[in-house]
């Protein structure tokens, strides 16, 4: 019962985005309808067109339609957002999200959606594009009804465009959800976001139909046939087909397929774009129940809490604002409880913070260890290895790591470990050592050497210098850093709300609720910062991602790991900033506060 | 009451009391760097030694050229560098390649494009200037273009500052370390400002002809020439000449301006994303400032309009019907209060900006109308010398991190004979706002301030760091008990002993006191 109340968060958010794109879908079509009857020599027979086909009948069922589609898919978005990128380390796991049934849906009914808003389309055009038969006079038999390609070849195009933007979206992960830092309102953000989604889309509808022209000039007979014999239509001998090079070169035809797809994909990114800003809004928790029966809904418990992840991050989000900005906000952090008199809400906060820093450390101290001892371990663990890593890269090597809403019975499944957070999040330790490029190794290479006669192929190195280049061309550089801090934002509003409300106490924690947590704040912080200053000297981790030009995806989840470096500095700086020498009365271990010491003279 | 330079006390001719300057017989083995025994760092950069770019990127682009190419590569390479016009004109100038059709087409729409662009520079004149000379006209360094110091920024926590030089170099210098490392850069060039990233030891921001670079000096390293690679450029379409930086206070935001961009970036540095903030009206941004509290921002634009950003949410509150544009501007310490002066005036006005906890957003405490703190307007002082006048338009200000003293470069009139100067104030924040006289600051005979900010490590008062006209960089110390508790954390400097200091401040009227009502 409390998660659905937390849930109805979320999901009133999803309602009102979605609410909103279809307000927004009758001037995005009436635009669509001014640019699809464009012509330039009859401006007068243009606009009194467009404003019959807009008061037509047809018109407003296949708005009707089109409303439905965008319902779906804004059904899709919540169904399928994550704030936790899943990353593919390899090829082959790639294409192991791509062939996951899930994704296959998620496909298929997009595919279905771009059939319907073809053919939406087509009928807003009307005239050559209007109906998929026409009557045609045979010599033989009288009249009979003929394939009209044109509007065949839109509602092909629909389905192209609408299959390849689901592809599109689990590559460059279009679900994944990213907070800005920059927050704004909600109007704001939208406006300033507006013309980069329309470029987005009219330079993917070009892509789009750049290759579906392709495909439709060696393939397109066979939708043809297959149309014509289940629909008995015929083929109109006295018309040229358009899978060939002066069918396809149609200025007009390709001028209606171009404006249609970056319709359909404004349509789509409009939704996505709005659910991301409804979705990502700061929210703020109250940090103190007013009432007992309140008590689930507060700061302390949210972010000590399992599922959803989004709501976590929201929690973690607020409280890196309310340490940041608020300090009445603040002031109730320090505050003791009521009867008893105990830092309830400050012990809290620190325990959950602490244990996502501990938690990274750990994670990224196994990683290291894993590819450090890679090199010495590969020829014992062949033998001993051989079965269990048969079965391990059956089950995790095509799935790098499950998607947070999809798989919670796989994570279920595990032995439970102590841990909050190891059941609710999918990149935690028990999963990252199995996912670490170790393990991920083995499962191609029993894979790629096992056709050719298992191990006996032939003297050992040769094996073995084959089955690395195997991997070599399939594995992702840079993947198995980046999975490694997937969900660093959670980390990154970790240290700042930690280090501002640190900061703070200096001045306003009026009871000392924060001093005696001090030593282990400062070492859980050294501690992550040692590991993470090994992890960039490994290679690939320090080598940035080229910036691509702008698309739906989102892609700063590859850049995330900079980002916690960075914050991770600043936010050791701002504690040794503030307390200064008095830092040296804390009790910690001299590697630490050798450490320490080169923060106090600015040397790191 | 207002303050005004006519109660000051006259400057002394020569060298002056309130600036210790020293000659150049006092160079130890390396004439550009010489520590005193207060441990201060004194720079000098002769403007003879320093060679400026002189050749503009567009005449130097032919000579370099192979004009073998394609029409295909040069058309890309145009397309590239210089955009839609670029390729057109490209395209237009290589009648005997293309068919006549293209090459009238694109004369015609390169025609059409200079049109809009006349029309919207005759909008905004500041337009028609060429990059160069925007970022002079914009920059808060006076005569930017010919001044060898180009820029100046002590980092927030330690003893070390960064100097940017005529010849798009930068150095930057620590009295602990011997080594004095160089950055230099391809896209390093015209630097308009640059800033050090606050809780952070090692990273420098500097605002270039068209990009954004953020230098990362490791300052362990022994190393005199950190590479190229050390650096991480930001650059966004649209977003060049860059004249001014701004990190937010906590270090984790970065604010980046352009006369030419209506937009002001902000940047996530290590993600090297940023989020353009668009907003009608000013022509582009040409300075910023951001509140020591980190609450808010000033964004000036080049046309008779300012806006005062609020950061938590980015709202922003206009203020426009100034008589001209907002020339400088700077914030108390504790982020309430704002003065600013306006080109064409010689007062200083004050904006007072009172939060109120209760309200969560907005600017609920903001204020209604802009009030006059000091007129400088030009007056002759009595000096041994005879009269001499001082005071005209404002160039820059600078308050010290406690709130004491206020620096004020005034650009003067060399045709009137009224040199550049620096007028000092005092300055009291609480309980009332009061500004008081406290002296003026010149330099050797015939050197005029060019550039100024205080050091934030200073711990026996404030002190002023000043670049002359002849290349020099010294310190003007002014030596008092703070009222209020020095900031913990800020510090780092050595103990310094006072060295010949009488104290510059021995006027003791009040000026200018905000009635508490």
């Amino acid at each position: 019962m409390p998660n659905m109340i937390r849930q109805s968060v979320i999901f009133w958010r999803a309602v009102a985005s979605i609410a909103w794109s279809v307000l927004l879908l009758p001037p995005t079509t009436a635009l669509y309808v001014v640019l699809s009857r464009f012509s330039l020599f009859h401006p007068l027979q243009w606009l009194t067109e467009c404003l019959t086909v807009l008061t037509s009948a047809s018109a407003i069922f296949s708005f009707i339609l089109l409303c439905g589609v965008v319902l779906l898919v804004g059904f899709f978005n919540l169904e399928y957002y994550s704030v936790v990128p899943s990353i593919a380390c390899s090829k082959i796991a790639l294409l192991g999200h791509v062939l996951h049934p899930r994704q296959f849906f998620h496909s298929l009914v997009h595919c279905i959606m771009g059939v319907v808003v073809a053919w939406c389309c087509a009928v807003t055009i009307g005239g050559r594009y209007q109906a998929l038969g026409y009557p045609c006079m045979k010599d033989e038999s009288g009249p009979q009804m003929c394939l009209n390609e044109n509007h065949l070849v839109l509602l092909l195009a629909g389905a192209f465009v609408g299959y390849s933007h689901s592809l599109l979206g689990l590559v460059h992960n279009m679900n994944y959800i990213s907070f800005h830092t920059v927050q704004q309102y909600k109007y704001l953000c939208f406006k300033g976001t507006l013309p980069l989604v329309m470029r987005a889309s009219a330079v993917q509808a070009l892509y789009s139909l750049r290759n579906f022209l392709a495909l439709y000039f060696f393939m397109g007979y066979v939708p043809r046939a297959w149309v014509c014999r289940t629909l008995d239509l015929q083929v109109d001998s006295s018309v040229y087909s358009l899978d060939c090079v002066s069918g396809l070169l149609d200025l007009s035809l390709l001028y209606q397929l171009w404006i249609s797809a970056s319709f359909l994909l404004f349509t789509w990114y409009i939704t996505v774009l709005l659910f991301r800003i409804f979705v990502t809004e700061a929210y703020s928790f109250p940090v103190q129940p007013t009432f007992q029966e309140d008590a689930h809904q507060c700061l302390p418990e949210v972010i000590t809490g399992k599922q959803p992840t989004i709501l976590k991050f929201l929690a973690l989000q607020d409280l890196a604002r309310l340490s940041n900005h608020c300090p009445s906000r603040r002031q109730e952090v320090f505050s003791l409880s009521q009867p008893g008199g105990h830092p309830l809400t400050w012990t809290a906060v620190n325990r959950e913070c602490l244990s996502l820093l501990s938690d990274l450390t750990e994670r990224l101290v196994s990683h290291h260890d894993n590819v450090a001892s890679n090199g010495r371990t590969k020829l014992q663990s062949i033998g001993s290895d051989k079965k269990t890593s048969s079965e391990s890269s059956g089950r995790y090597s095509i799935f790098c790591h499950s998607r947070p809403f999809s798989a919670d019975l796989e994570s279920r499944g595990l032995p439970g470990p102590p841990h909050v957070l190891r059941t609710s999040w999918p990149l935690s330790p028990g999963y990252s050592s199995i996912q670490s490029p170790h393990i991920m190794r083995r499962g191609p290479k029993l894979w790629s050497a096992s056709p050719g006669g298992g191990w006996g192929c032939g003297p050992w190195p040769i094996c073995f210098m084959m089955s690395d280049w195997v991997l070599f061309s399939l594995q992702l550089p840079e993947a198995s850093s980046q999975a490694l801090f997937a969900d660093s934002q959670a980390h990154i509003w970790a240290l700042e709300g930690l280090s501002h409300l640190v900061a703070a106490s200096y001045s306003e924690d009026q009871y000392g609720v924060v001093q005696t947590t001090l030593p282990s704040i400062l070492s859980a912080m050294l501690m992550l910062q040692e590991a993470v200053d090994r992890h960039f000297k490994l290679p690939h981790a320090s080598s940035k991602p080229g910036r691509s030009s702008f698309s739906m995806g989102d892609s700063s989840y590859k850049t995330l790991r900079f980002a916690l470096r960075a914050t991770l500095k600043t936010s050791i700086y701002r504690i040794t900033a503030t307390f200064g020498e008095h830092l040296n009365a804390v009790q910690m271990s001299s590697e630490h506060r050798k450490r320490l010491q080169n923060f106090l003279e600015y040397k790191e | 009451m207002m303050c005004s330079l006519a109660l000051f006390p006259p400057p002394l001719p020569g060298d002056g009391e309130t600036s210790h300057y020293y000659s150049k017989d006092e160079f130890t083995t390396d004439p550009s760097v010489w520590f005193e025994e207060s441990h201060a760092l004194n720079l000098y950069f002769p403007r003879e030694s320093l060679k400026p770019h002189s050749r503009p990127e567009s005449s130097s682009k032919a000579a370099f050229r192979d004009h073998c190419e394609t029409l295909y590569t040069r058309s890309a390479g145009a397309w590239r560098d210089a955009g839609l016009s670029g390729l057109l004109n490209e395209i237009a100038n290589s009648s005997a390649e293309v068919p006549k059709w293209l090459g009238v087409s694109s004369r015609c729409v390169l025609a059409l494009l200079q049109w809009v662009s006349s029309f919207h520079g005759s909008l905004f004149p500041h337009l028609t200037l060429s990059s160069e000379e925007m970022t002079a006209e914009f920059s808060q360094v006076l005569d930017w273009s010919d001044c060898a110091v180009r820029g100046f920024a002590w980092h927030p926590h330690t003893q070390k500052c960064a100097v940017a030089l005529l010849d798009d170099s930068i150095k930057i210098y620590n009295p602990k370390s011997s080594t004095s490392p160089t950055l230099k850069h391809r896209l390093q060039r015209s630097v308009a400002a640059l800033q050090w990233k606050p809780l952070c030891a090692s990273d420098l921001a500097v605002a270039c002809h068209n990009c954004l670079l953020v230098w990362h000096v490791d300052p362990t390293s022994l190393s005199t020439r950190p590479s190229s690679g050390c650096a991480q450029v930001l650059s966004h379409p649209g977003h060049s000449p860059v004249t001014s930086v701004a990190w937010s206070p906590s270090g984790s935001l970065l604010v980046s301006a352009s006369p030419r961009d209506t937009a002001m970036l902000v940047w996530d540095v290590a993600v090297e994303s940023c989020v353009p903030l668009h907003r009608v009206g000013g022509g582009g941004v040409t300075h910023i400032s951001w509140s020591p509290d980190g609450s808010r921002l000033m964004a000036a634009t080049p046309s008779s309009l300012f806006r005062v950003w609020e950061t938590r949410m980015w709202t922003c509150e206009r203020w426009p019907s100034l008589k001209g544009r907002c020339q400088s501007g700077c914030w108390s310490p504790d982020g309430s209060r704002l003065l600013f002066t306006v080109q064409g005036e010689t007062v200083i006005y004050a904006l007072t900006f009172t939060d109120t906890p209760g309200l969560p957003l907005g600017m609920s405490g903001g204020p209604k109308a802009a009030t006059v703190v000091a007129d400088l307007s030009e007056t002759s002082l009595d000096t041994p010398d005879g009269d001499t006048m001082v005071g005209g338009e404002i160039q820059s200000l600078a308050w010290d991190p406690r709130g004491e003293r206020l620096a004020v470069l005034l650009k003067g009139d060399a045709g009137a004979g009224r040199p550049a100067m620096i007028a000092v104030f005092k300055t009291q924040i609480n309980p009332a706002f009061k500004l008081l006289p406290c002296g003026f600051v010149q330099g050797e005979p015939g050197t005029e301030p060019r550039l100024m900010q205080f050091n934030p490590n200073f711990r026996h008062g404030a002190q002023l760091t000043v670049c002359w006209s002849n290349g020099k960089i010294t310190h003007v110390a002014f030596y008092f008990m703070s009222a209020r508790v020095p900031q913990p954390g800020v510090g780092g400097s050595p103990p310094l002993p006072i060295s010949q200091g009488r104290p510059a401040d021995y006027v003791n009227q009040t000026l200018y006191t905000e009635l508490i009502s």
